[in-house]
């Protein structure tokens, strides 16, 4: 029923999905871990595309990795360099 | 600092254990689940020609699960809201990259983002597309224009914001429950205006789906209009 | 194993990566990174599920993945908002490390 290739695209397909996410979740550097995020998201299109479905692979394509990962990228740089307004609330969390 | 190594590697392995029987418990499931089932896509194709739309999940979105669709629109609309609340728009000079080579290009990127998504929007109709991914595109474009260059933007509390941002929600609601005066239930469009009705609907949202992410990526609420 | 199931358990080991990586990291934005994650796992799943029937797949549950696509970004956008702001008032966006 399925041709060899179907089968090794889906394999393919299947792995570097996997590796995408256990490297997302894995490492400890935001950056790299918000661009893995992005490329899952990409992949994660032709899995759609795959499953038969083409409104979800635009749909996820421009928001699960375009919004999705212009709003992380953006709170990345928001959150490194945001004025602490209240200091006795970080005082006494210490304490 | 021994005792506390020993305390993270037993919830450690805790852990590993809790989700490998979750997991297993999830594939086991997953084993008595039946191989063929048609589902409701018999029923769906056999309902298409009252719905006015030639796409089917276009037709299943705004016309058969048009209540599910409200209700996200109404989530989206909430979310702003609650982003409202918590802070001001936090887009401040920092942010802003306007070099040379983006100012130039969004001169061109801009206007062919925002047909792409009219597009997109005029395609739900026949093909796979709709207010949706048409939104995410439109904000796509804002997010670009937040920033290369928010002062043509200029974002602030007025009343043309505000109507941008709640036309799509309105049209829904008051599309939904216009039937009821003419002694229909919610969300029964008349058969003869279905599919003008689901392209006013498609589009109204298209524009406030749009704006809702663009502000969503700005933080907040815009600096009020005084000044 | 057919398409679909192939498919779905799939689905499931990315749902479950997800849930390791919300339970492990300290970091409020790896956290919702982690969430994300698992909302495709689990949207991976439904949509291999409509699959069964061959080539005409059940458009219902595409219609709902989007709407679940949708409402998952706009609760990304607002635990980000809520993130922010947790920074600005405690000083640092990550849970303290002993387990208080």
């Amino acid at each position: 029923m399925m041709n060899i290739f179907e089968i090794l695209f889906d394999l393919l397909l299947a792995f570097v999905i996997l590796w995408l996410a256990v490297r997302t979740v894995y490492i400890h550097n935001l950056f790299e871990s918000i661009m893995s995020f992005i490329g899952f998201g990409l992949f994660m299109s032709i899995a759609w595309l795959r499953l038969g479905s083409i409104d979800l692979a635009l749909a996820e394509a421009a928001l699960g990795s375009g919004i999705s990962g212009a709003l992380l990228l953006m709170a990345k740089k928001k959150l490194s360099d945001c004025a602490v307004e209240n200091k006795s609330y970080k005082e006494s969390s210490n304490g | 600092m021994d005792k506390t190594n020993q305390f993270h590697s037993f919830w450690g392995i805790t852990l590993i254990v809790l989700v490998c029987l979750f997991g297993g418990m999830l594939f086991w499931s997953l084993w008595h689940i039946p191989e063929y089932s048609e589902g409701l896509s018999a029923m769906v194709t056999k309902h298409m020609p009252d719905s006015g739309v030639k796409s089917e999940v276009t037709a299943i979105l705004l016309n058969f699960r048009g209540y599910d669709t409200l209700l996200e629109v109404a989530v989206l609309f909430a979310a702003l809201l609650g982003a409202y609340q918590i802070s001001p728009m936090h887009l401040d000079k920092s942010m802003v990259q306007s070099n040379p080579i983006m100012l130039y290009l969004i001169q061109y990127l801009v206007p062919i983002i925002i047909l792409v998504s009219g597009y997109i929007l005029w395609l739900g109709g026949h093909a796979a597309g709709g207010a949706f991914q048409a939104g995410a595109v439109l904000a796509g474009a804002g997010v670009l224009l937040l920033i290369v260059r928010p002062d043509s933007l200029n974002l602030k509390h007025s009343v043309y914001l505000n109507f941008i941002l709640i036309i799509g929600p309105l049209i829904f609601t008051l599309f939904a429950f216009l039937p009821i005066l003419t002694g229909g239930t919610i969300l029964e469009y008349p058969r003869q205006l279905v599919g003008i009705m689901i392209l006013l609907i498609e589009a109204a949202s298209t524009l406030s789906i749009g704006f809702t992410l663009m502000l969503l990526f700005a933080g907040g609420r815009p600096p009020s209009g005084d000044n | 194993m057919n398409l679909p199931f192939f498919y779905a358990c799939f689905g499931i080991l990315i749902f479950l990566i997800g849930l390791i990586g919300l339970t492990l990291q300290p970091h409020i934005l790896k956290k919702l990174i982690s969430l994300n994650i698992m909302g495709s796992g689990i949207f991976l799943v439904f949509v291999a599920l409509a699959k069964r029937a061959g080539l005409s797949a059940d458009p219902i549950p595409h219609a709902m993945v989007l709407t679940g696509l949708v409402v998952s970004v706009s609760a990304t956008a607002l635990g980000i908002i809520l993130a922010i702001r947790v920074k600005q008032l405690y000083g640092k966006a990550e849970l303290p490390e002993d387990g208080r």
